[in-house]
């Protein structure tokens, strides 16, 4: 969704023909360009377009899973604001997502450090961006064996500058805060290579002038690179917002009876638990409605940022 | 087809990693192979000390990116007893390899891959084909309302999945489809909105003239698009493919909804499986080789297509 700009969307407008000719060879052309575009409306209509419906007519139900949905109005909701855990899930979520802007700018000052004309740089990018690639799951496991509190890698580590580290994932107070490192150590790569190529499409003339102009480099920093990596900052904070919001595998794996004291339980996995632990279907749709709507709020805000972005650099 | 490539492929991350005969270009300074603000004297010596402590401090950084992966593989490789020693072995003493052959016994990991393989193969094989059909119909081809339909489409990536993933389960339990690799194939075979996006984009690049050329030759709409723009849109199309191909390897969401017997379980599920079921008898060496047999194909994949990733995705970014 924040990939695109409204308007590279619109196609060239067809030209004028006369009605006369347009019958017969225009037909075949519209045959064929539905039949093409026929497999992805279908799929849109089965897998999401439906399914949407369905989830907004269900929230409104008790629904265990097995007999048919019952309709109780707006009972559902009622429930999850009452529900301490419910908001506890969403206050976890929110929490969790204070990895997004230390990631950022970790991965800014990388990208820069990696934008430099010197050697290695390619093997460095390679590096960083590994853990990007590699499966959450094996991850989240390793991430898990590193966490262990008496052999695991990071309180090892930690022993060398002799400090004793705590239990991890076993601590309230830890548990948050490690599965927040491990994603800042998950996505770095991601938003440093992104980083980096807005660095590179920066048109170098803009620092010529600024220098002719007496401009120093702190100054170049703030008033040209920062602009032009607005449009990115922008796509990556929503992107990440919205992976943010759906934090599932590490929970389900790292912590999986969501974490000391329900620390580490997010929405998603709570709308899991719910649904196939405790066959309360209803009551997940409902709150996973909520999530959805969230979602779309934060991307049509981010619609609404864009727009003005694009206006202030040029 | 190369031209169309060199035209919108902006090489934003040069080269393929280290050892390559091409040298990357860096920025504009030397692309001309002049260098029109050449360091001198002073300038040059801070230079390279600046450079020498970024490259210190970007190991120190690769170091701590680096090393839960190595010390996966390492205790990969240790006996049950040698994970708990202390100091830290990272050489582990003696070396045990039988953990590689061990795995593959001690729970479905082999059916996990075969699993995980047919599901990616089949999905993104068949989705790519239907991706870029749409993409043609949408970026080339007349049809009313074509544009409504295209945004309708592009709104669906809003959709986060937990919120659809409870109906679509109902409808897959109610088809009898629970427990088997359909509910994870079937969405995906009818294409990928960010694919038909992507591709779309990349198409605008190619010229109207020889569709119309084509057409003028008489020939027709499918012919068109598998022998002119399926071979123009070659490095899109296998670029999304790759990213898509690693996404589908490494769901883990669907795949835990939908699989509950051991032999229908993908990869990722066999893994996190181990994970619980060894951790409880401290066999961390097996559950680390699960891992690392998990990590290799994506790595591999990876390695390969190392170029085509990095650039399809600080592509898609640099759209923004």
């Amino acid at each position: 969704m924040a990939i695109m700009t409204p308007a590279a969307l619109q196609a060239p407008a067809a030209p004028p023909t006369p009605a006369t000719r347009r019958s017969r060879l225009h037909r075949r052309e519209h045959m064929a360009a539905a039949a093409f575009i026929a497999l992805p409306v279908i799929g849109f209509v089965l897998f999401i377009g439906y399914p949407m419906l369905y989830a907004v007519y269900a929230s409104f139900t008790r629904w265990n899973g097995l007999s048919d949905p019952q309709f109780i109005g707006l009972d559902n909701f009622v429930a999850m604001a009452n529900d301490r855990y419910f908001w506890q899930a969403m206050g976890n979520t929110l929490y969790m997502m204070i990895g997004i802007p230390i990631g950022l700018l970790l991965s800014l000052v990388l990208a820069l450090a990696l934008n430099r004309k010197m050697r290695g740089t390619t093997f460095f990018r390679t590096v960083y961006y590994v853990p990007v690639i590699s499966s959450l799951a094996a991850v989240a496991i390793l991430w898990q064996w590193a966490y262990n509190g008496d052999f695991g890698l990071v309180n090892q580590t930690l022993a060398i500058f002799g400090i004793e580290g705590p239990n991890w994932l076993q601590d309230a107070s830890t548990a948050k805060p490690a599965i927040i490192i491990m994603s800042v150590w998950k996505g770095l790569g991601f938003a440093m290579l992104l980083y980096l190529a807005a660095l590179q499409s920066v048109p170098r003339h803009l620092y010529e002038a600024a220098s002719i102009d007496g401009a120093n480099p702190v100054s170049q920093f703030w008033h040209i690179t920062v602009p032009m990596l607005r449009p990115v900052t922008f796509f990556l904070v929503v992107t990440s917002i919205i992976g943010g919001s759906q934090i599932f595998i590490e929970i389900n794996i790292m912590t999986p009876e969501g974490g000391p004291e329900f620390s580490t339980a997010s929405i998603v996995w709570y709308i899991w638990q719910k649904a196939f632990q405790y066959s309360q279907m209803g009551y997940a749709t409902a709150m996973s409605v909520v999530l959805g709507i969230l979602v779309f709020v934060v991307t049509a805000i981010q619609f609404r940022m864009n727009r003005r972005s694009e206006f202030s650099i040029e | 087809m190369s031209t169309t490539t060199q035209n919108t492929v902006t090489v934003v991350v040069p080269g393929p990693d280290s050892g390559g005969p091409r040298r990357p270009t860096r920025s504009i300074l030397t692309q001309n192979g002049r260098r029109p603000f050449a360091p001198v004297g002073n300038r040059k010596r801070t230079t390279r000390i600046t450079n020498a402590i970024v490259t210190i401090f970007l190991s120190l950084g690769g170091i701590v990116m680096i090393a839960p992966l190595l010390w996966t593989l390492s205790t990969a490789v240790k006996t049950r007893e040698a994970v708990f020693s202390l100091p830290p072995q990272w050489i582990p003493d003696p070396i045990v390899w039988e953990n590689f052959i061990r795995v593959w016994s001690a729970g479905p990991l082999a059916t996990g891959i075969m699993n995980s393989a047919i599901v990616s193969i089949s999905v993104t094989v068949v989705g790519t084909v239907s991706s870029a059909l749409a993409a043609f119909a949408f970026a080339k081809l007349r049809l009313p309302f074509k544009n409504a339909i295209f945004l309708t489409l592009l709104a669906a990536i809003m959709v986060p999945f937990p919120t659809i993933m409870l109906p679509q389960f109902k409808m897959f339990a109610d088809a009898g489809l629970v427990d088997t690799l359909w509910p994870l194939i079937l969405p995906g075979i009818f294409g990928n909105i960010v694919m038909v996006f992507f591709l779309k984009q990349y198409l605008n690049s190619v010229p109207d003239s020889i569709i119309e050329a084509a057409k003028i030759d008489g020939a027709g709409y499918s012919r068109i698009f598998f022998t002119l723009i399926f071979p123009a849109i070659r490095p899109a199309i296998a670029a999304q493919f790759i990213l898509w191909f690693m996404a589908v390897w490494n769901d883990y969401l669907a795949p835990i909804i939908y699989l509950n017997s051991p032999e229908k379980q993908t990869l990722q599920i066999v893994i996190g499986t181990f994970n619980t079921q060894y951790a409880i008898q401290t066999d961390y060496p097996l559950i680390m080789t699960a891992s690392t047999i998990a990590l290799i194909p994506v790595l591999v994949v990876f390695i390969i297509f190392q170029r085509q990733i990095i650039e399809s995705i600080a592509l898609t970014g640099a759209k923004g």
